[in-house]
């Protein structure tokens, strides 16, 4: 179990550098928004996921949207970690004439659906959660949403359809750091009472500590947390999570670090630079 | 047009069970049979379009043939990102069926009238655009969608469109309709116009000039060899649509003439003005104001034969020269200038 843990740790943090070194390079944006959703991407792929390399469009596999697609750099760095590609292909993030675009995007393999639009992920998901349902098929589908993303209508149409349905097929893990584009949630359009807003539309809600590996993990297996209902984790994180001075400033939805500040944030993160 | 929608989409989906109809919350008395029979195959989302669509790719990305129906703008505009981004990139096997193209629903005012939604939809990459002409054409289009085909807008008419096809009709995706032979002028018609557009024909012929009616039922892709095989053969081109004159069929067809017509064409768009329409009326009223009428047809043609026999004697340059006049009919308004 503590070899486990290790490992996914590890995963975490492998994520962290190369979306800081790939964001460095790239000189691209959204490093904050990466860092803080490493632990659940690395439990996911490198513990929870039904899904194979080998087999990437499997029919019973489970799907994964990463609705908030604006973090491509820690996607691509866990699926290329996890076997989906080659590492090497992530140093071509932005790069003229090279694969991965700056969201992600389908046709990389591994990423069910281009994403970089708010408020797409969930209602793709519920599509696929109902046509499991409808072909009576036994995959989960999972959408990692932003929390800036719940101001999106459509977020809220899909979670009203989806609770209708009763989709418990249907995970959606809120990658809840509490900073959007221009600042806080709480001072832009306040999502609290975040969980009981899910609960009122019908889902069954958990929330957790998303950096918390064993937290993740434990939420993970034990869904659906009620028969007939859809899934909602949220999970409390820290924007710019394990480099101090990233850690909850806005600034770093936007700036990529350069200079002595990538070599400091490299070397918080354990990375050789 | 929506009758023979729900009968055609019927009988695919009793053959192909991925087929699957979502609705928008609309479609009273049309989609009832049709959730009644297939209930694993029908789903009313709401009155939710973003959320429509999305969940129509998450089903055709999961192998499902998925039609979501809705009126005017309602299943295009209201989710147009929902459309380019999930089901157009994914090449997703979603068809929008606009039910009440152009003044269809009338006198229900400018939210309900559909009359920009060609030139929106057939901009976004691998959307393949069908007005057909009547429930001939509608019936052949919607068993085209239902074969999964890619993103697909389907724009109908309502209820109670004439027949304009007897019998069968060879109906192939991106490949007008020749409706009628014709030397000396050719109408292309697409949607619901085509009647009006054969009517045309009918009192041109009584003045003795004989036109060819072509049914541009597929406006993406458009049939190029039919516009340009009609530009040597009349030279005398003229488009007929209801919706805006930007964008629309007769943008369409401007495209291909202006690039690739080795012959001078006397071209004219009988659409409607870009602007929202000030007046109250059912749909032959609206079509009346704005020309959209067989006097209105007669009476451009007849001044573009003119207008060409003119040139022709003057001799005037040999590139293909288009013509957009105003398209306004004798009943003047006030309003928006065109853009």
């Amino acid at each position: 179990m503590a070899q486990e843990h290790s490992k996914i740790l590890k995963l975490a943090q492998k994520i962290r550098i190369h979306a800081t070194r790939m964001i460095h390079t790239a000189k691209s944006s959204h490093l904050g928004s990466n860092l803080s959703m490493a632990e659940i991407m690395a439990v996911l792929y490198g513990k929870f996921l039904h899904i194979s390399p080998d087999e990437p469009s499997a029919a019973d596999r489970d799907r994964l949207i990463l609705s908030k697609g604006h973090a491509a750099a820690g996607y691509y760095a866990v699926l290329a970690e996890c076997g989906f590609f080659p590492i090497e292909w992530l140093d071509s993030f932005y790069v003229n004439g090279a694969r991965l675009a700056g969201h992600a995007t389908r046709g990389t393999p591994g990423i069910e659906v281009s994403s970089g639009a708010l408020g797409h992920g969930l209602p793709m998901a519920a599509g696929m959660a109902l046509a499991g349902k409808r072909d009576r098929l036994s995959y989960r589908v999972f959408a990692v949403l932003s929390d800036g993303e719940c101001d999106e209508g459509s977020t809220w149409e899909a979670a009203m359809f989806s609770a209708h349905h009763a989709l418990d097929n249907l995970v959606a893990i809120v990658d809840y750091n509490k900073i959007q584009a221009l600042g806080h949630t709480k001072n832009i359009v306040d999502l609290e009472p975040f969980a009981d807003k899910w609960r009122a539309f019908g889902w069954s809600v958990r929330e957790i500590d998303g950096h918390d590996i064993e937290e993740i993990l434990s939420a993970l297996k034990e869904v659906p947390f009620e028969t007939d209902r859809p899934t909602c984790i949220i999970a409390h994180t820290i924007k710019g999570k394990g480099v101090s001075f990233m850690e909850d400033d806005v600034l770093w939805h936007y700036r990529n670090p350069q200079g002595e500040e990538y070599e400091e944030a490299m070397r918080e993160l354990g990375a050789h630079l | 047009m929506r009758t023979a929608f729900i009968e055609a989409l019927t009988q695919a989906a009793e053959k192909d069970h991925r087929i699957m109809l979502l609705v928008g919350d609309l479609g009273f008395g049309v989609v009832t049979d049709f959730a009644k029979k297939f209930p694993r195959q029908f789903v009313n989302v709401g009155v939710a379009e973003q959320n429509m669509a999305g969940i129509a790719t998450g089903l055709a990305l999961s192998g499902k043939i998925v039609f979501t129906y809705s009126i005017a703008n309602f299943p295009i505009l209201r989710c147009l990102e929902q459309l380019r981004n999930d089901v157009c990139y994914h090449k997703a096997n979603v068809t929008s069926v606009s039910v009440g193209a152009g003044f269809s629903y009338g006198a229900l005012g400018m939210t309900h009238h559909g009359t920009e939604d060609i030139a929106i939809m057939r901009s976004l990459p691998y959307m393949t655009t069908i007005a057909p002409g009547d429930p001939i054409e509608t019936r052949a289009a919607t068993a085209e969608a239902a074969k999964g085909i890619g993103p697909v807008f389907l724009r109908l008419g309502r209820a109670g469109e004439p027949i304009v096809h007897g019998g069968d009709v060879q109906w192939e995706l991106g490949k007008a309709i020749r409706v009628r032979e014709g030397k000396d002028v050719t109408l292309i018609s697409t949607g619901a116009m085509l009647k009006t557009a054969v009517d045309a024909g009918l009192a041109l012929s009584k003045k003795g000039l004989s036109a060819q009616i072509l049914s541009m039922h597929t406006i993406k892709p458009i049939d190029e060899t039919a516009i340009l095989s009609a530009a040597q053969s009349t030279g005398i081109i003229l488009t007929i649509e209801e919706h805006s004159h930007i964008g629309g069929l007769g943008g369409a067809v401007a495209e291909i003439l202006c690039e690739k017509s080795s012959r001078k064409v006397c071209f004219k768009r009988i659409a409607l003005p870009s602007e929202f329409t000030k007046h109250v009326g059912d749909q032959d009223y609206l079509r009346g104001i704005y020309g959209l009428t067989v006097d209105g047809i007669v009476g451009n043609t007849l001044k573009l034969m003119k207008r060409e026999r003119k040139e022709e004697r003057g001799k005037t340059g040999l590139a293909p020269q288009l013509d957009f006049p105003d398209l306004r009919g004798k009943q003047k308004h006030q309003g928006a200038k065109n853009d």
